[in-house]
């Protein structure tokens, strides 16, 4: 069920790397332009790329998300938009693994059943619930993995060992880690205790992949997380990098091409 | 399963990082509220300091007027600050001191929970931040003056519809961040467990003293309950003592607005469907793709698109029922109130007068119906004045 996932992390691996997961808000600023943007992501070096659905009230994201998701809105981007998003670019030839990044209403509204049978015939490889904890997130699992989708949870610094344990032994593809306590964007500094915590969700996680986010936004961050985790999540800087090139009327493609190429170089991990 | 739930409505559905605090309030609560120490103290506040017990008041001109029920006023408007919700911040900020948190951090809608909050950590020395919506704070500007006089933060929030729920947005991304020195005092029976429950049990004492003084003043319990139903605390303490009592009728009042189209009212019984919203799953005002609809009513306290999820229970196996009354309806009755008993009721409480008014005059003149007087009306006079078209 993770097949593109577990693949893309071993490719990255056998380059000495992390992976590199870049965030798009997808319908923003149209679901046309993500559908060149995520394109031009891949191109540029994003081995996974996660695509995050619009909702009224996300609570878990900085403002930066926050306005990306409320232009998408306005523009009408739903789910079943975002699906069929995800389905043209795979009939365009897309191979990247795509993760649906999404809080929990729109998919409850759609019908987790539905849902599921809909992500997986558009091609979508993971989903990730921001607002949906291991233990609401049971019968959902249950229905991501009949229709082979990788169920993705989150684990935080705030997450004791069990937890760590419980939400690893929940998920496929990845295991995410959230930097620091808060919401999504980009941060001056990287959490003191990150490595740390870090080992902490390395050792509960076993075999599979951990990727960190939240906070991560320039290629010096990216390069110091690479050296602890084996993905690395960049949304909110690719985000604003998008919204600055729409508000100076400019395509955003090559702004975002040349940022996660730089944040792809930074992946390598220098040998010691 | 976790634990939480009112049948299917409830849980936690929150961001990881907010578990191990939630688990942490909850393991704190479970200990409190059995620990004699803690009850005594707060009791003693609300004694000494909230002004408990609340009176339960015959509207004598009211029920003659009316010719039916006879109508009783459970006076949570002569509390300290003015309504129900010092019951809950009292409660939850002794907590928050047990918890050795040095920080709090509120929603408020009308202001009354944001007043209370301030008021409360004024008492007890904890440092104070409320999130408003701008729309709000413009509407009730004395309740924003009131908190930054007892020393609270307000912050204005500007997203979304800039009301309740954008609020607790905000409250919340605060939270997720600072929770390793800040409780954050919800004000409602909304949001991820153990908020429902907790606020429902700090509001309880409503109805058990609504419950005592009913049997002396009538010798019998009620027939009727009624109460407004934003996010649904003061309704819920009303209710919960009454619940297993099945004679008596509990009736909740929402937000009828301005009509029924989409984003003119505040009713979610009826249009609503399950879904999550803030943490926890309840009706919810939303559309075909699972976005949250903009929500209208003339009371800020009401003007939310989510409602508590026990009251969805408790209409699920049919113990409660909702209604809603019009912006109108509720407006007329903050006047007929104020004029028949001298009370000026909150807009928020007026819903729920309104009812009263609609429905009292049906009834036979032995029934006996309860109004949750949640607050008082002073908040509201400006508002009102400009809708008769006063200015003052």
């Amino acid at each position: 069920m993770s097949r593109r996932l577990d693949a893309a992390f071993a490719a990255a691996r056998a380059e000495n790397r992390a992976a590199l997961i870049v965030f798009l808000e997808a319908g923003d600023p149209s679901l046309a332009a993500t559908q060149r943007l995520v394109r031009a992501v891949a191109e540029a070096g994003a081995d996974i790329v996660e695509l995050g659905v619009p909702f009224s009230d996300p609570i878990a994201d900085g403002p930066v998300i926050q306005r990306a998701s409320e232009r998408a809105l306005v523009k009408g981007t739903s789910l079943a938009g975002v699906l069929d998003l995800a389905a043209r670019l795979r009939k365009d030839g897309l191979t990247t693994p795509l993760v649906l990044f999404s809080y929990a209403n729109p998919l409850l509204a759609m019908g987790e059943a539905v849902f599921a049978e809909t992500a997986r015939r558009a091609g979508i490889d993971g989903v990730l619930v921001t607002d949906l904890p291991p233990e609401e997130g049971r019968l959902f699992v249950s229905v991501l993995r009949a229709a082979r989708l990788a169920p993705i949870f989150l684990v935080a610094p705030s997450s004791p060992e069990p937890r760590l344990r419980k939400a690893a032994s929940q998920s496929r593809g990845f295991l995410y880690a959230v930097s620091r306590a808060g919401v999504t964007g980009a941060r001056a500094e990287m959490s003191e205790g990150l490595p740390e915590f870090l080992a902490r969700v390395k050792a509960s996680a076993g075999d599979l992949p951990v990727a960190v986010g939240f906070g991560i936004s320039t290629a010096e961050q990216v390069a110091g997380a690479a050296k602890l985790a084996d993905g690395v999540v960049v949304g909110s800087a690719v985000v604003r990098v998008i919204e600055e090139a729409v508000a100076r009327g400019e395509d955003p493609v090559p702004h975002v091409t040349a940022l996660v190429s730089e944040l792809r170089r930074a992946t390598v991990l220098k040998q010691t | 399963m976790t634990t939480g739930y009112f049948g299917e409505f409830g849980g936690r559905f929150v961001p990881e990082t907010l578990m191990a605090p939630l688990n942490e309030l909850w393991a704190a609560y479970q200990v409190a509220r059995r620990d004699g120490a803690f009850r005594k103290e707060l009791a003693h506040l609300l004694t000494t300091y909230a002004g408990r017990p609340t009176p339960l008041t015959f509207a004598r001109r009211l029920t003659e007027e009316l010719g039916g029920a006879r109508i009783y006023l459970k006076r949570e408007d002569l509390l300290h600050t003015g309504a129900h919700k010092i019951n809950n911040a009292l409660g939850q900020a002794l907590l928050a001191k047990r918890l050795g948190k040095t920080r709090v951090i509120a929603e408020t809608g009308a202001g009354q929970h944001g007043v209370a909050t301030a008021t409360a950590c004024a008492l007890l020395g904890l440092e104070c931040v409320v999130y408003m919506g701008e729309v709000d704070m413009a509407r009730q500007a004395l309740n924003v003056f009131r908190m930054k006089t007892m020393g609270a933060a307000v912050i204005a929030v500007r997203n979304g519809s800039r009301t309740l729920k954008d609020a607790i947005n905000e409250a919340l991304r605060d939270w997720v961040a600072s929770y390793a020195t800040t409780h954050y005092i919800l004000g409602s029976v909304l949001g991820p467990h153990p908020f429902p429950e907790m606020v429902r049990d700090f509001q309880a004492v409503i109805g058990r003293e609504a419950l005592e003084q009913v049997k002396k003043a009538e010798g019998r319990l009620p027939d009727t309950l009624v109460a407004c139903v934003g996010g649904g605390s003061n309704a819920i303490g009303l209710f919960h003592a009454f619940v297993p009592h099945a004679s008596v009728e509990m009736v909740g009042v929402e937000a009828g607005g301005r009509s029924m189209e989409p984003g003119e009212h505040a009713a979610r019984f009826g249009p609503g469907k399950a879904g999550v919203l803030h943490g926890t799953r309840t009706l919810l005002l939303q559309d075909g793709n699972g976005q949250i609809l903009p929500t209208h009513s003339v009371s800020a306290g009401l003007d939310y698109p989510a409602v508590g999820p026990e009251h969805a229970y408790l209409a699920s196996i049919g113990r409660s029922r909702y209604v809603s009354v019009t912006d109108e309806a509720a407006l007329a009755a903050f006047h007929r109130l104020a004029r028949t008993e001298g009370i000026l009721p909150a807009l928020e409480t007026a819903h729920a007068v309104a009812w009263a008014l609609e429905e009292a005059p049906k009834k036979s003149k032995d029934h006996v119906m309860i109004v949750n007087l949640s607050g008082r009306g002073d908040k509201d006079v400006h508002t009102v004045a400009a809708l008769s078209g006063v200015a003052l």
